[in-house]
């Protein structure tokens, strides 16, 4: 128990970090995702195809090889940032292969005659897409999308075995000061826990608020 | 691209016209990050001798080798384990004694909730297992939860009337079970069964974080070596194609037997086909944690 009072200031440290890097990497996420999944169904074949490699190169690449990538690689490219970028860059662009087919799933739930009303109003593709279709498809996706910022939350702990600036990364100090190893791990679950269930509450609220009947 | 009829119009010569020009803009975008990214590789000496002469020598070949080796072993030994742990805990969650019912979806849920990689380092430092068996037991416990939740939801989804006309003509629950439900969820399972393999097998690659031998660690290995300038961008490019072919082969897999499941469901009728890649959706359950399949 004196685990986490004794050392309050390194889990507090470490749990912040795990929420700025889960919240940064999830706005990345998000973004990239909608914009790759509004390449994947544009009428320019060179966007589908470039959205098409982007979802199956990440979602088939291991995310420890990404970090290994892009922690351990990208300087030797000349590129440098602070861990917490490269953290967010690794995590925000492998989350968003996942969102885009959320995203694209979402989509093919929205009724044809949506969009051929809004082409008859002689709305173009990205009106259509922007005004109609996406809005209806992020209400329909709205629990897989919690699912996979729960995943993101989850797999930010990869970041703490690169650099101590996350929750799982507090292990190292706090058993370099001779406490009970089994507690600080505990702790650490439990971190984990509010955080993952956070999320949870917050989208099962927003799902019930904005679903969609059909 | 059946979706994108609903989005836009089958394009006339104008509109084909403007998007031959977007392609070209889009592909001249593409063909300018790559040049750059081919600039930097050659700029920084990617390509020298000495970067790439260590793959010629036996005893690096050997390394990753066994590195690669020691990936699909764990991989193995996981996926087996996890199969064994979901039928199991399927079963005691679909159980009609009310504390196995409770134990196992304590279990099931505590598993799924848990980052994988704070139960692995957990074993590996706390409980000071070898990095083998912390990389299968953590994958074990984690994937062997989501299948549970896989199986549960695919012999959920057999339509009542199969158990009912069953138990109607006197079947035990086993016989149910193993006559009945248990052939026609595995067809419709199947797909997320091997989406959820191709997650363990690229979160095997977590067994470098703990120092197991494995394909990733074998790499590092090498990258970090002064002798032959930091080879990092090689290694990269020897390693990561092994990698996203092994997964790419494994999801092709599950994309082939969903589409061969989906064929035989519309000619028998059978219960639906969970789509890979997609996760499912949460079980019929109040309360649920949302399963993340990533």
């Amino acid at each position: 128990m004196n685990v986490l009072t004794a050392n309050w200031s390194i889990y507090w440290h470490g749990f912040i970090g795990t929420l700025e890097l889960t919240a940064v990497s999830a706005a990345l996420a998000l973004a990239l995702g909608v914009l790759i999944a509004g390449f994947r169904v544009s009428p320019v074949p060179a966007l589908r195809g470039f959205g098409l490699v982007w979802v199956t190169l990440l979602r088939n690449t291991p995310l420890t090889l990404l970090f290994f990538i892009v922690v351990l690689g990208l300087p030797r490219f000349g590129i440098s940032f602070p861990f917490f970028t490269f953290a967010v860059l690794a995590l925000g662009c492998y989350t968003s292969a996942f969102i885009c087919e959320a995203l694209r799933s979402g989509i093919n739930t929205v009724p044809v005659g949506q969009g051929e009303a809004a082409r008859s109003l002689g709305m173009t593709f990205g009106q259509t897409l922007s005004l109609v279709v996406l809005p209806q498809a992020a209400r329909a996706v709205v629990a897989p999308v919690g699912s996979l910022l729960i995943a993101l939350a989850k797999n930010s702990a990869i970041a703490g075995s690169f650099s101590v600036v996350e929750l799982l990364g507090t292990y190292r100090p706090i058993n370099e000061l001779g406490y009970s190893i089994i507690w600080t791990f505990v702790w650490i679950a439990v971190g984990y826990l509010v955080i993952t269930l956070a999320i949870s509450v917050v989208f099962n609220l927003l799902e019930r608020r904005l679903a969609v009947s059909r | 691209m059946a979706a994108a009829s609903a989005l836009y119009d089958i394009p006339g010569p104008k509109t084909r016209g403007r998007h031959r020009l977007y392609s070209l803009l889009a592909l001249v975008g593409i063909a300018g990050l790559l040049s750059w990214v081919g600039y930097e590789l050659v700029d920084t000496g990617q390509f020298s001798y000495t970067k790439w002469n260590p793959f010629q020598y036996k005893g690096i070949q050997r390394l990753l080798w066994h590195g690669l080796l020691n990936t699909l072993k764990a991989f193995g030994l996981a996926a087996a384990f996890a199969l064994a742990f979901g039928v199991l805990f399927a079963a005691g969650r679909l159980s009609e004694h009310r504390p196995v019912r409770r134990f196992s979806t304590l279990v099931v849920e505590f598993f799924r909730a848990m980052p994988l990689l704070v139960m692995i380092f957990f074993i590996f430092v706390a409980m000071k297992v070898q990095p083998l068996w912390a990389l299968v037991a953590g994958l074990t416990l984690y994937n062997g939860s989501v299948l549970a939740e896989v199986f549960r939801a695919g012999i959920l989804a057999v339509p009542r009337g199969q158990r009912e006309a069953a138990y109607a003509l006197g079947m035990r629950k086993t016989q149910v079970m193993r006559h009945v439900l248990v052939p026609q969820a595995n067809r419709a399972m199947l797909p997320s069964i091997i989406s959820q393999l191709v997650v363990a097998l690229k979160d095997t690659s977590l067994g470098f974080l703990i120092t197991y031998e494995e394909f990733l660690h074998a790499g590092k290995l090498i990258a970090t070596n002064l002798d032959y300038d930091l080879p990092f961008i090689p290694v990269v490019m020897v390693i990561a194609p092994v990698y996203i072919g092994m997964c790419l082969l494994l999801s092709w897999s599950a994309y082939a037997v969903e589409r061969r499941g989906r064929r035989s469901v519309r000619l028998r009728g059978g219960p639906a086909v969970a789509p890979a890649g997609v996760p499912m959706g949460s079980p019929p359950e109040v309360g649920e944690h949302p399963v993340g399949q990533v």
